[in-house]
């Protein structure tokens, strides 16, 4: 029970201790090689009327990204749909490679103050190149003068819930799942239900258990959250692009 | 008492009290399905699209739950306030 909360585990160093290489950046270079192949093997001989099960596939997902981002962005900015794409696909692999036992990568708050940061950028980009730098700052004001710490606050908060909000459910799932295992273990132990085979331990109450609770605490939460940041994403910034 | 027993200690009932931020979203959300549902039994052919609404209005009503939640990790796994001692 002891590693459960702990951050991500340096793997290794680079330049005598200077670059730190953590977990969260392995499985986000794993999710990179995942995603690069998955795009290869999709778009492998497309043809103008499909014929096999992948092209459709393929089509069916970006038709939903491009509908998703005409319907909350409006046709000026459909040039988002690649960049919402990539989130969408970083966000749900970040969260489910722990099915296969490793840290999951969205949880770790850089990953997702960093995606933050990216939409406060765009955001404020976007209401800059709307209303100009001058309107920018009275737009602070509106309705009433005195709303402005209130404006600013909101401002700020925006982002920050976005990035708490993915990194407390995956980070949260982690946790959960961890204890559920652990307890299991000592379950299985006070029963004397687990054994050795040589070096490996094997507890009855394992098998199994927390893969059922795992599906909502990983699989549903991780996925709907990932959806939510990135629907969040082209909310905000499509409000943003709007404003007059 | 030692001061590290006392922080650790002080530390695992803010944890506790932190979660009674719980009950919020508890009730948001079940006022939110028992609205769905309604609407459901109103119009039983919009059953797909309701459904995908609720689902996006509970997980941003269970962002307050999911920050008190941050605070009692941060509160019980990674605390800060033992290197301050």
């Amino acid at each position: 029970m002891n590693g459960i909360g702990d951050g991500p585990k340096i793997v290794f160093e680079l330049f005598d201790g200077k670059i730190q290489i953590t977990e969260t950046v392995v499985m986000g270079w794993l999710i990179i090689v995942a995603v690069t192949l998955l795009c290869l093997w999709f778009t492998k001989d497309l043809k103008k009327v499909p014929e096999k099960k992948r092209q459709v596939l393929a089509e069916m997902f970006v038709n939903f990204i491009n509908n998703m981002v005409r319907q909350n962005m409006g046709e000026k900015l459909m040039y988002y749909s690649p960049y919402i794409g990539a989130l969408l696909i970083s966000a749900i692999l970040g969260a489910l490679i722990s099915m296969i036992g490793l840290r999951p990568m969205t949880a770790d708050i850089n990953v997702t103050a960093a995606w933050a940061v990216l939409t406060f950028i765009l955001i404020t980009y976007h209401k800059i190149k709307a209303n100009g730098f001058g309107g920018y700052l009275k737009g602070f004001a509106k309705p009433v003068a005195f709303i402005l710490p209130l404006n600013i606050i909101s401002e700020v908060a925006t982002p920050a819930s976005m990035a708490f909000r993915l990194f407390g459910n995956v980070a949260g799932g982690m946790v959960i799942t961890g204890l559920l295992y652990g307890a299991l273990g000592a379950l299985s132990s006070a029963l004397h239900l687990s054994f050795e085979v040589g070096s490996w331990g094997f507890s009855v109450f394992q098998v199994g258990i927390p893969a059922v609770l795992s599906i909502y605490f990983d699989l549903f939460s991780g996925c709907i959250q990932a959806y939510i940041f990135s629907m969040l994403t082209m909310v905000n910034v499509g409000a943003a692009a709007e404003e007059s | 008492m030692t001061e590290k027993a006392f922080v650790l200690g002080c530390s695992a009932i803010g944890a506790g009290l932190a979660m009674i931020a719980g009950i919020g979203p508890g009730i948001g959300e079940g006022y939110a399905v028992g609205k769905t549902i309604e609407a459901i039994a109103r119009q039983p052919e919009a059953q797909g699209d309701c459904t995908r609404t609720m689902f996006i209005g509970v997980a941003m009503a269970e962002s307050t739950g999911i920050y008190a939640f941050v605070v009692a990790l941060i509160l019980l796994f990674a605390n800060p306030f033992l290197g301050k001692l």
